[in-house]
């Protein structure tokens, strides 16, 4: 253990991590979490990877993607077919490996000619993209077609879960919190000043878009090994606006507010399921009054960071 | 040869309604700069506005269109004034989210009136058909083009020889030197939201007749082919919406034809894909360049 | 004198339009040299040729560094501050929702020797170099009066100190020319005062070579050694401050023609 890694922020966190693991494990131990619920809470799970790595194209390097479904769908893929050729962990480690590679160069594919676009060209880039993979993965024999793929094995464990979705903050935090997440940021900021101060702002875009997409198809991956069946059809557009939703409620550039939103829109799922047209409706009011009065989302880019926490304390102290 | 011919028939007819719809997208971009995702679900009301008055009020095919095109309209100012217009200098991001929400609710609010079943379309125009030499045309395809094409001209003469026509060019150039010259901005805004929306209305209801059925999702795929033909032609150019929309239409039958049907929308997102990484202003589009 | 830059019959057409034609420059190292002219002369034009955020339509820009010369034009912009060019925005374009310190770092992007693995991971690497950075920068900030600011948005600023940020943010980037555009705009005689004193003073310390544009005729006739004049695109005078006021071309273009 490095001494830089030993502070007490980031004990804070590791503290925080292992108390909700712990507290979440034994709540569904005792079934208090019962099954029904615990489906939810495997959901909220998968959406917090989905919705902090969109986090990471939209908020934090202002470019406004809507093919995030397709980097899901192609993880759920991958990880999907070759669990079924090899029902364990190994298996889905492969699955995993072949899903990053794919998505890997599908995004270069996507992202070196249409980053140079602006805003909205780039947004409806992206949604054709989504499209053109979800309509081959419609057609191809290995996918096979509309039916989907059935009885993947159920691999996706708790702990798995968990590790992964901590991983997902983790990559993106620290991404942000760096050379080149400022880049970034300097590029959702003002893309010409950034580039008169040396930034390469295609290659940054293309970074940022590059994690966003292994993280989606991680998050695919363990998606596909948890409910047995996937379909193209889970993952069109709709999906995209899905964790678009989430991203928006929270606050863009904010990572908190996605983990948040991601958890606060799951159980709000759960209370509206048997009113899955009434939920539309609220989502797309609440989408657009939240542009209009609150732009920045409910949170805004504010974060809970123990590190700033400590600090101010700290200073009172002094 | 023939079926070749035969297809360019009905890629024509498709086209047509596409251009109609990526005329509302491309008016709209031009002013405010704005893709308006809901273009597409006005066009889905205004298929079954006409489908609820030829059903229950036994209107026939005119009347049917031309309240369609005022209650779109109606809409669509409406969604401009309520939705859009707070957001009027925020970000191009803020209200491409807030078009996508409008979108949602139109969806979402019409499935939950109307229920999420696919309904069978009224028969408004006669199904009779004719010979061109070997290629049949149907009488439908007919009135199709023909009502495209006469309400392009009327747009193409509002929008060059009225004064709300030349008002709506000046605000699409400079909004505030607009307004210093004493065009009332708001109100051309609304207009062009208002001649978009009449016209996604029209579309709605061939697109009922052509098809024969209607469904409260079916805005979102053609209005996504018809914002693409309006890249496609040049965003903001009137001819190119119809070129783009005539080029989508038929792309999308060859393909359907001669490939497999199953790619048929797969065809128009890589022409988008294309077309952007190649010419991004589209055929007949202009290079705007940004102030540095 | 060495030279440092060089610009050959230069010429940017925008459409019909002519905005800057065939301009001709050498300048030297350590100069401090005035851009001017009336408005839409093609100042501002010739800044975005010369930072490659437009390719020029003819011409040449050659940067000459330690006896070497590297053809410019048409590079890049974010290259061609990586050989050392710096600029300042006409209409401040500040990170807005970034701290000031933050500012100042993303301009530091080109001397840190770490990668978005390194990052991601947190290497040591990752800490030595931040540490650094986070020193260079508020050694900056002080250098420039803008240290107890340095936790505040840039949007925050008053105008004076964001035009102030936006220069300690180009000498980030550790620059061999600096161009400044109109640095002195929207500034009261106070603040003008300040700003020129501040750039006498970076110019001795970093041995930097400075072009600025600016309307105001007395900071210009002040501060710089030698002096351009643009008028319609073409480059119409070049001299000493004695020289310009007397040059019949200059007064004309300002002044307009007599009838």
């Amino acid at each position: 253990m490095r001494k830089e890694l030993l502070n007490k922020a980031n004990l804070a966190w590791l503290l925080l991590s292992i108390v909700s693991f712990v507290v979440l494990s034994i709540l569904m131990k005792v079934g208090i979490i019962g099954s029904y619920y615990s489906i939810t809470l495997y959901n909220i799970f998968i959406n917090i990877i989905l919705a902090v790595s969109l986090n990471l194209v939209i908020g934090v390097c202002g470019q406004f993607s809507l093919g995030h479904a397709g980097f899901m769908c192609i993880g759920a893929y991958c990880a999907g077919i070759m669990v079924k050729m090899m029902p364990n962990m190994t298996g889905l480690a492969i699955g995993v490996l072949i899903g990053f590679a794919l998505s890997t160069i599908v995004a270069l594919i996507v992202s070196i000619p249409t980053l140079r676009l602006k805003g909205d060209y780039l947004a409806i880039a992206t949604l054709g993209f989504a499209e053109i993979v979800r309509i081959l993965v419609q057609n191809m024999e290995i996918t096979n077609g509309a039916a989907g793929l059935n009885g993947i094995p159920k691999l996706t464990t708790f702990p798995l879960l968990f590790v992964c979705a901590v991983i997902a903050i983790l990559v993106v935090c620290n991404f942000t919190h760096s050379a080149p997440g400022r880049a970034c940021l300097s590029i959702r900021e003002d893309e010409i000043a950034s580039e008169a101060m040396g930034i390469n702002t295609t290659k940054y875009k293309v970074i940022a878009f590059v994690i966003g997409a292994l993280l989606a198809s991680l998050a695919g991956a363990l998606f596909a090994c948890n409910f047995y069946v996937i379909k193209p059809d889970q993952f069109t557009f709709n999906k995209s606006i899905d964790i678009l939703v989430m991203v928006v409620f929270g606050g863009m550039g904010s990572m908190t507010s996605s983990v948040l939103a991601a958890v606060a829109i799951g159980i709000i799922n759960v209370v509206l399921a048997n009113f899955s047209e009434i939920r539309m409706i609220i989502y797309g009011l609440a989408l657009v009054g939240i542009m209009i009065f609150k732009p920045t989302g409910i949170l805004g880019t504010k974060e809970l960071s123990f590190k700033k926490l400590f600090d101010k304390r700290k200073e009172k102290s002094a | 040869m023939t079926a070749f011919l035969q297809q360019l028939v009905n890629g024509l007819s498709l086209g047509s309604i596409y251009a109609l719809i990526a005329l509302g997208y491309t008016m709209v971009y031009g002013i405010i700069k704005l893709i308006n995702f809901a273009h597409g679900d006005v066009y889905m009301l205004g298929a079954y506005c006409a489908f609820l008055i030829t059903t229950y009020c036994g209107l026939g095919f005119i009347p049917a269109l031309f309240i369609s095109m005022i209650f779109c309209g109606v809409v669509g100012v409406l969604i401009e004034r309520i939705a859009y217009k707070p957001l009027r200098h925020a970000t191009r991001i803020t209200a491409l989210i807030t078009a996508i929400g409008v979108s949602y609710v139109l969806e979402y609010a019409t499935q939950y009136i109307m229920g999420s079943e696919v309904r069978t379309y009224p028969k408004l125009l006669t199904s009779a058909s004719f010979h061109l030499g070997p290629v049949t045309i149907t009488m439908q395809q007919v009135y199709i083009f023909v009502i495209t094409v006469i309400l392009m001209v009327v747009l193409q003469f509002i929008v060059q020889k009225t004064k709300m026509g030349r008002a709506m060019r000046a605000v699409s150039v400079d909004e505030d030197a607009a307004r210093l010259m004493g065009i009332d901005v708001d109100k051309t805004i609304s207009f062009t939201f208002l001649l978009g929306s009449a016209l996604a209305g029209v579309a709605g209801v061939l697109v009922g007749i052509y098809y024969n059925s209607i469904n409260p999702l079916m805005g979102m795929t053609p209005g996504l082919k018809a914002f693409i033909a309006a890249v496609f032609g040049g965003i903001g150019s009137i001819p190119g919406a119809m070129i783009g929309g005539l080029f989508i239409g038929i792309a999308e039958t060859m393909v359907t034809a001669y490939g497999s049907s199953l790619y048929k929308d797969a065809i128009v997102y890589i022409i988008l894909i294309l077309i952007l990484i190649l010419k991004p202003a589209g055929l007949l589009g202009k290079n705007v360049r940004e102030k540095v | 004198m060495k030279t440092i830059l060089n610009v050959k019959n230069l010429t940017k057409n925008f459409g019909g339009l002519c905005a800057v034609s065939n301009v001709s420059m050498t300048i030297n190292e350590g100069e401090l040299i005035g851009l001017i002219g009336p408005n839409g002369a093609g100042k501002t034009t010739l800044f975005n040729l010369l930072t490659g955020v437009y390719e020029p339509s003819s011409g040449l820009i050659e940067l000459i560094d330690q006896n070497k010369s590297i053809q410019i034009g048409g590079l890049k912009p974010y290259k061609i501050t990586n050989l050392g060019v710096a600029r300042t925005f006409q209409n401040i374009r500040l990170f807005k929702s970034m701290t000031v310190l933050e500012n100042v770092k993303v301009a530091m992007h080109k001397n840190i020797r770490y990668g978005t693995l390194a990052a991601i991971l947190r290497l040591p690497t990752y800490y030595k170099e931040e540490k650094w950075v986070e020193e260079k920068a508020e050694e900056l900030l002080k250098e420039v009066g803008l240290y107890s600011l340095r936790n505040e948005l840039a949007t925050n600023l008053p105008y004076g100190k964001q035009r102030r940020l936006e220069i300690a943010r180009a000498l980030a980037i550790q620059p061999k020319i600096l161009y400044l555009d109109e640095p002195a705009a929207g500034m009261n005689p106070q603040e003008t005062k300040e700003l020129t004193e501040l750039i006498d003073h970076i110019r001795e310390k970093y041995k930097l070579t400075v072009i600025l544009i600016e309307h105001d005729m007395s900071l210009v006739m002040k501060i710089c050694e030698r002096i351009y004049v643009l008028n319609y695109g073409k480059m119409i005078a070049n001299g000493t401050p004695e020289e310009i006021k007397q040059n019949e071309f200059v007064v004309k273009a300002y002044l307009g023609e007599e009838i």
